[in-house]
């Protein structure tokens, strides 16, 4: 999430003075998203200067008052329905160990896997100990260790279905490998 | 001290040719209050340990030990006995007695264990009441959703403050919302002092407990250790 909509988010509840827009960045992004506060002041001089926001004459500074525009609000909305790009395969280095883990002599594929899926859920353990106290458990924090944990626990089927595919392979006899789609390869980091 | 401990346990199905062996040399113990999740595929032999742990099943070898007693040499009447005072099961398919209301089945071990209807009732409507189902107490099954059933199934598990809850993947086919409820629930009852054993492929339910002990082909082949504190999580944030 970037400054500039962030800042536009908290516009669009009402018209409010640098030094709140500040407050109420660092008290609601701080712990899930750590931004750069710093930047808040310059934000909003280029959000204005775009014609995103609009400021009252007061000097630049804690107590100068600004509001959204209707150009405003049409950027946070465009923003808020704008899907991120997901489309293409990270270069995901986990991936990458577990194909090189299957090929490597001597290497036990499962064990390597093993490892990475306790560390996962030893992590995952870690989050749902933040959910544990419901008391200070506000609903966008969450949200966000949610994400977290479907995140990890994504991973972690894969690596439940990897293991799967691998006592498969190794039982059935083996056929010739069929030549991976090129362009997936390049993405997943594989050279052939 | 440890309130449920297996030695050495192993399991064989059948014989000859088709014989299978579900468990193999397992060893593994649960404190008091402590909330242990069992995770592995489909077949590795995680059910299994739970219904040996639970003394609904003989294991080939080994031994079972719980509140410091060998279930191996106790009576038929002594570990049924067991059953209904020490132990509380949860299954997935929640085996609630379709022809009970909630508060009836809750509290039907109690009758069985010879307290008087009346009394039982009232324990079962508190613990009702403790889980939030103080409304659903005079439904049949079939009245309830997925996740109140699942949540007496719960109550009647752990009603009459059992020191040995069991539960093989409690949250089956609930939503992740129901399933955390349920969990909760779960880390309720160790914290009253009772050991808790969750079997599960599910990582997001085994994440709630103390100890996460991983099973395959019938043997156990690693755990966690204990969780670090989750301060640490919010100093980089989770987008880093």
């Amino acid at each position: 999430m970037s400054v500039r909509h962030a800042l536009l988010a908290l516009l669009s509840e009402g018209p409010k003075y640098g030094l709140q827009l500040r407050q109420e960045f660092e008290e609601r992004t701080g712990e899930v998203w750590p931004l750069n506060v710093g930047q808040v002041y310059t934000t909003l001089q280029r959000l204005e200067r775009d014609g995103l926001v609009e400021s009252d004459d007061a000097e630049d500074g804690p107590q100068k008052g600004f509001q959204i525009t209707a150009d405003g609000q049409g950027e946070l909305d465009s923003w808020l329905r704008t899907p991120p790009d997901l489309s293409l395969p990270p270069r995901d280095e986990l991936v990458i160990k577990i194909l090189v883990a299957w090929r490597v002599p001597g290497a036990d594929v499962h064990e390597v896997i093993q490892v990475h899926r306790r560390y996962l859920v030893e992590l995952m353990q870690q989050w749902t100990r933040l959910k544990e106290d419901e008391a200070q458990f506000d609903l966008s924090f969450a949200l966000a260790v949610d994400a977290e944990l479907f995140r990890l626990d994504s991973v972690v089927r894969w690596l439940d279905t990897a293991d799967g595919r691998f006592r498969r392979a190794r039982s059935e006899p083996a056929t010739p490998a069929a030549p991976a789609m090129p362009r997936l390869r390049r993405r997943v980091g594989v050279r052939r | 001290m440890s309130f449920l401990e297996l030695r050495h346990v192993a399991k064989i199905y059948g014989e000859g040719p088709t014989q299978v062996q579900a468990l193999q040399d397992v060893s593994m113990s649960v404190e008091a209050g402590e909330l242990v999740a069992v995770m592995g595929p489909s077949g590795s032999g995680k059910s299994s340990l739970l219904t040996i742990a639970g003394s609904l099943e003989e294991p080939t070898s080994g031994h079972v030990l719980v509140g410091g007693a060998t279930l191996s040499k106790l009576s038929r009447a002594e570990k049924a006995r067991l059953r209904r005072r020490t132990i509380g099961y949860v299954f997935q398919d929640f085996n609630l007695l379709p022809g009970l209301t909630a508060v009836e089945n809750v509290s039907l071990p109690l009758e069985l264990d010879g307290l008087t209807a009346r009394k039982a009732r009232a324990v079962g409507i508190q613990a009702l009441d403790e889980l939030e189902l103080t409304e659903q107490a005079e439904r049949f099954p079939d009245e309830l959703s997925g996740g109140e059933r699942q949540r007496v199934a719960i109550a009647r598990a752990i009603v009459g403050n059992r020191k040995l809850v069991l539960a093989d993947e409690p949250s089956g086919a609930l939503d992740s919302v129901t399933g955390e409820t349920v969990m909760r629930m779960l880390v309720a009852a160790c914290h009253r002092g009772a050991a808790t054993v969750v079997v599960t492929h599910d990582a997001q339910l085994a994440s709630w407990a103390d100890r996460v002990v991983f099973i395959r082909d019938g043997r156990i082949v690693d755990q966690t250790m204990p969780p670090a504190s989750p301060e640490s999580l919010l100093q980089s944030g989770p987008n880093q």
